[in-house]
């Protein structure tokens, strides 16, 4: 496997739903090529990195004020009909 | 039949009680996925709140042999690019744009990362990083990555919440993670030190 191929299946691999015949070319090729390595290594940290970053978390009292409003402005929707939305 | 289902039902016949329950099921990865995309906090809030009654509107044309969430999300990134575009009218914002991206080659830069990065920096410090260094990629980009690695989508599920193909969610999310990786090398790399707020995270990053 060359470098630009490894980049090709890079997401696969990553989601773990590479063949087992490439998976095992692929790490093959990520023993001897240390770029290649550390390009799979830190994109999956980039990867974990947001998914436990917590970014952009909903606070408690913004999310009562919104379910709130969001149930009002239904009841609404209802009263009118359904033309209103 | 799925708890999920159960409600959404309930919630056709007229049920409010069994709607509000989906509103606290998923308003968290609305809010989450709108600030993603608009990186505007007020326009977050109102798109959670326009997703939902838009819901509520139209959950008589909703298609049980979908998922509600995958159709509750694309209501909301529809919102969402909807407040891009009015925020930022110069620019064409949709997810089909022809993303001009340097091709498939191998990142310029290759340094390996120290052990753990983001203990580098505090908690504060790292959400600014994080925030800055995704608000630099294109929408269509952000996205993909937001709903596939953050939301846990899967690339169908992400596909049909973005009417895009598997191969186009694919190939987004290859670039996209490719591009957050490059960038956050320069605060993760061996060598670098924490103090996360003194750096500009968005120098370099114009390609919004």
């Amino acid at each position: 496997m060359k470098c630009a191929e490894f980049l090709q299946e890079l997401t696969n691999y990553l989601d773990g739903v590479l063949d087992d015949k490439t998976k095992v070319e692929l790490e093959n090729h990520l023993s001897w090529c240390h770029n290649c390595y550390v390009v799979c290594d830190t994109t999956k940290k980039t990867i974990e990195i947001y998914r436990d970053s917590q970014l952009y978390e909903l606070p408690d009292d913004l999310r009562s004020r919104l379910r709130s409003a969001i149930m009002t402005k239904c009841q609404q929707h209802k009263k009118r009909g359904p033309q209103s939305v | 039949m799925s708890e999920e289902l159960t409600l959404v039902q309930a919630a056709k016949r007229g049920d409010d009680s069994a709607f509000e329950e989906l509103v606290r099921r998923y308003d968290r990865n609305v809010f989450r996925i709108a600030q993603h995309i608009t990186q505007n906090r007020e326009d977050a809030e109102d798109v959670v709140q326009e997703a939902f009654l838009k819901a509520y509107g139209n959950l008589a044309q909703f298609q049980e042999q979908s998922k509600f969430y995958t159709w509750l999300v694309r209501i909301a990134v529809n919102e969402a690019l909807m407040k891009l575009r009015r925020r930022k009218p110069e620019r064409t914002v949709s997810l089909d744009e022809d993303i001009q991206t340097e091709d498939d080659s191998l990142p310029r830069e290759i340094a390996d990362w120290s052990p753990n990065p983001e203990q580098q920096y505090t908690q504060a410090e790292l959400r600014e990083i994080l925030s800055k260094t995704i608000q630099g990629l294109p929408p269509g980009f952000r996205t993909v990555f937001v709903l596939r690695d953050v939301e846990g989508l899967s690339t169908e599920e992400t596909a049909a919440a973005l009417e895009l193909s598997v191969p186009a969610v694919k190939s987004r999310l290859l670039r996209a993670r490719l591009q957050l990786r490059d960038r956050l090398g320069k605060y993760f790399q061996k060598g670098t030190s924490g103090n996360g707020k003194n750096r500009d995270a968005t120098s370099g990053d114009g390609n919004q």
